[in-house]
């Protein structure tokens, strides 16, 4: 499995990003900085966290217009897989790759902790290896996650199988709608959700949650 | 020519930093204050003096990137 790693100015996650690539498929990542127009060939794109271009205007609005996010949507226009996590999630919501909006958390607070969620769908080549219903804890940490949508897109993203993560019951930490952490896009090759699944791929660093969804990528893309 | 955009967060949208200026004002005493929305305001010089363009592209700046419209609504004006 080939992979490639976006780096945006004020990304911070995109390191994190690449260490978990290289220990759980053994392949360095491609490292593509932001003004490349040009993506290496690959299988999977991780848009990685951080506060890229310093969360000007709002989260993601900048990077989704960036240079190389041209070629990111066009990588999924063919089938491509692209990982949104945290900041990518708010990249891929403002590139319109995934429906609704990152809002500020309900609480106004920056949320930095390990939380409890479970494995909603697992017919997606990025949790095919996790159980249906499987509680995970990745860590959060974000001002802005609390995800919205309209109840006509919240109803049919459940209709359609599409949110992969859920906030465990009480769990919550920013005022998701319907709970919501994780979401798939329509042709399920773009999966974005707020916490941190590559910070969980060895116990050394707190937790081994993560490797499932890496696993089930390796397994999809090989 | 000048001209000023308004952005705000659909109704219904919750505001939560809205919320907490309310609750703040009441705190400090004002008591009328009931429900409060805040947005931001963006200042744009612009080249040109056909207003109707202005306006034509003004609302293509907004739903290209000064609003995320599925959350936020845009109100522009032009000064001469």
């Amino acid at each position: 499995m080939k992979s490639a790693v976006i780096v945006f100015p004020a990304s911070n996650c995109d390191r994190d990003a690449k260490v978990a690539l290289e220990q759980m498929t053994g392949k360095t990542p491609a490292m593509v900085w932001h003004q490349d127009s040009e993506l290496p060939d690959v299988d999977l794109v991780v848009l990685p966290g951080g506060f890229s271009y310093g969360d000007y205007l709002r989260c993601g609005a900048m990077a989704s217009q960036s240079a190389v996010m041209r070629s990111v949507k066009a990588h999924a226009d063919k089938g491509g897989m692209v990982l949104g996590v945290c900041n990518g999630f708010q990249v891929l919501t403002e590139s319109h790759m995934l429906p609704g909006a990152l809002m500020r958390n309900a609480a106004l607070k920056f949320v930095c902790k390990p939380v409890g969620l479970e494995v909603q769908e697992t017919q997606s080549g990025f949790t095919r290896k996790y159980e249906s219903g499987q509680r995970v804890t990745f860590p959060v940490a974000h001002g802005e996650g609390s995800y919205f949508a309209d109840e006509e897109t919240l109803d049919r993203l459940e209709g359609e199988n599409r949110v992969a993560f859920r906030y465990a019951k009480g769990e919550n930490p920013n005022g998701a709608a319907r709970d919501i952490a994780g979401i798939l896009s329509e042709k399920r090759n773009v999966l974005g959700l707020m916490p941190h699944p590559e910070r969980v791929v060895d116990d050394v660093l707190g937790g081994t949650d993560g490797r499932g969804l890496f696993q089930s990528l390796i397994e999809a893309l090989s | 020519m000048k001209a000023r955009v308004f952005i705000t967060l659909k109704n219904g949208v919750l505001d939560p930093q809205g919320k907490a200026i309310g609750h703040a004002l009441n705190g400090l005493g004002f008591g009328s204050v009931g429900e409060v929305r805040q947005g931001k305001v963006i200042d744009l010089e612009l080249s040109g003096s056909d207003q109707a363009k202005a306006k034509d592209e003004l609302k293509a700046m907004c739903e290209k990137l000064l609003a995320n419209t599925v959350v936020e609504k845009y109100e522009i004006e032009l000064k001469p």
